[in-house]
């Protein structure tokens, strides 16, 4: 009885795992713009003959410069634009409730989101630097351990900040509506528009206090071979914790 | 000894009690009715039982334990239907069931569950496709997947067609006779008087009355009516001083023109009117005799506070 009571836990919560994949593969929208869209845009992008010849002045290449953006931006759009709207649903139409009736707790049916989607950007990440070298011949990161750390930060950033956009917001429109106010400093704080390298020096100094900012120079700097800025690091860790704090403050079950 | 026990529960929201102060206990393999008015304290109260909310102050046991500090163990044989909830719009029946028997250690077979709740032919379907009725029918099965020792239906007929209300009312019998024990919420008093052994009725966050349905209703002043529409024109007046007779209505109060009267009383009221009638020569067109319901007891026993 012992064992079948140690044992139940760790299945319901595969249980649930396992539903939300299911559902999570249910929504081509969601999965659209975290696993393909980002790539697609690097392929438009290098196939763009000027972006494919290196930058007279640093030596680098457009296409180069904008792995590290696509790489943020299918966490822009995993964490703030696909999975905000999923948890406030959930809880507005008390799917959270009923499961708290059960001996699993609705915090399973979280971490599963938190899971799906902080998973489906890494394998993103992982198709934008794949194809990145395959077709375009960018190298993929010399300092790989610099690199996986800063890609693991800035998921946890990303999934802290949608946690927090849920927390706050009341109903499933409002998550979406926020999801997207939110998404655009992110992005451009990325370099989506303008790579870092590219902006003004204080502006791309502004940007550096900004989560995908910090993340976009730290990714950057692993891949050229270095290890990251530890204060770039430092200020993703912060925005991480302060985020998680906010959401575990003002998330409401119902 | 009670599997479910309620001592002294309160629980204000903003300022005002939704539960003030209520008391009772549930005996194993009993259908015991939560009745009530709209925002009564009826679901407050049975969430605090299913461990959602945490009582203000009063105690909660089932089974002996605490729904909140040992949630866990409460939730492995407490089955619930909530009142509103929904599940995620894309998961399909058989998902559900699936996904909520591995919620419990010791869960019965879902197949032969979502059988007898006519699921069997939907389980390819999303839930979100569902009617009102087969959404009411999944979320009675997935309150009884668990294998649970008590199940708390809050609404459970809602929504649902008068063929598919009769067949839910056998299901809730076979479950008792299994010996699971059931806590009713509802507002209907047809349901009630069927399916509950006794019943509970709150208003206003406290408990207006507790007895069994026959008892609720012969406490009601009134429990027999006798209605008639009389040849000729009674006085009320005497019919009020007839035995146990409590009340009178002539269709004069009621605004209607047929000058039917109905009387409240007990079975003694029935021959005194019918003797009433004979010494006046007068005929009782349309004689119905029939014993108060539940629905009478109910307005009678909330009716003064409301």
């Amino acid at each position: 009885m012992s064992a079948l009571t140690a044992a139940t836990p760790s299945r319901a919560a595969g249980a649930v795992l396992r539903a939300e994949l299911t559902l999570f593969r249910r929504e081509p929208g969601s999965l659209f713009w975290i696993m393909v869209f980002p790539t697609a845009l690097l392929s438009v992008l290098g196939s763009i003959p000027a972006f494919r010849t290196p930058d007279p002045e640093h030596g680098l290449r457009m296409v180069e410069v904008y792995v590290p953006v696509v790489v943020l931006t299918s966490m822009v759009m995993a964490g703030m634009q696909a999975m905000p709207p999923v948890i406030t649903n959930y809880r507005e139409r008390g799917v959270l409730r009923r499961m708290s009736t059960t001996p699993v707790r609705p915090t399973a049916v979280l971490a599963s989101q938190m899971a799906l989607h902080g998973g489906a950007a890494l394998l993103s990440a992982v198709l934008s630097l794949s194809v990145g070298r395959l077709v375009f011949d960018v190298a993929l990161p010399r300092q790989l351990f610099g690199y996986a750390l800063a890609l693991a930060l800035s998921v946890v950033t990303a999934l802290a900040l949608g946690a927090a956009i849920s927390a706050v917001s009341r109903t499933t429109k409002a998550a979406t509506a926020m999801g997207a106010a939110v998404s655009l400093p992110m992005m451009f704080s990325a370099g989506l528009w303008l790579p870092v390298q590219a902006m003004p020096e204080l502006l791309a100094r502004i940007m550096e206090f900004l989560p995908f900012g910090a993340a976009a120079r730290a990714l950057g700097q692993a891949a050229a071979g270095d290890w990251p800025g530890l204060a770039h690091l430092g200020v993703l860790a912060l925005w991480a914790v302060v985020l998680t704090g906010a959401s575990a403050r003002w998330f409401r079950w119902e | 000894m009670a599997i479910i026990e309620v001592r002294d529960l309160r629980k204000v929201y903003g300022g005002r009690p939704a539960v003030d102060g209520v008391s009772f206990a549930v005996e194993e393999g009993e259908i015991f009715g939560v009745l009530g008015p709209n925002g009564a304290g009826k679901t407050t109260t049975v969430e605090c039982v299913e461990g959602l909310r945490v009582p203000d102050s009063g105690s909660v046991r089932v089974a002996g334990m605490d729904p909140v500090a040992d949630h866990r163990r409460v939730t492995q044989l407490l089955g619930a239907q909530l009142q509103e909830s929904e599940l995620q719009a894309k998961l399909t029946v058989r998902e559900a069931l699936e996904l909520y028997s591995a919620c419990y250690e010791q869960p019965v077979d879902w197949r032969p569950l979502a059988e007898r709740l006519g699921l069997g032919e939907k389980l390819g379907a999303r839930f979100g496709k569902l009617s009102g009725g087969q959404k009411q029918r999944l979320f009675i099965a997935l309150a009884l997947v668990g294998g649970p020792r008590v199940v708390v239906l809050d609404e459970l007929t809602t929504g649902l067609d008068p063929r598919a209300r009769r067949d839910t009312w056998q299901l809730i019998e076979e479950v008792r006779a299994s010996g699971v024990t059931v806590l009713l919420v509802t507002h209907f008093m047809e349901e009630a008087q069927r399916l509950c052994d006794r019943i509970a009725v709150i208003d206003r966050g406290r408990i207006a009355a507790l007895d069994t349905p026959s008892g609720l209703i012969g406490r009601s002043a009134g429990s027999t009516v006798i209605s008639f529409t009389p040849s000729r024109p009674l006085d009320p007046r005497e019919l009020a001083e007839l035995p146990a007779a409590t009340s009178v209505t002539t269709s004069a109060t009621t605004g209607e023109r047929d000058g039917r009267i109905t009387v409240h009383g007990t079975d003694d009221t029935v021959n005194a009117v019918l003797s009433l009638l004979a010494r006046h020569h007068v005929t009782a067109h349309q004689l119905r005799v029939v014993d108060a319901t539940l629905d009478d007891a109910f307005l009678d026993l909330t009716g003064a506070t409301s």
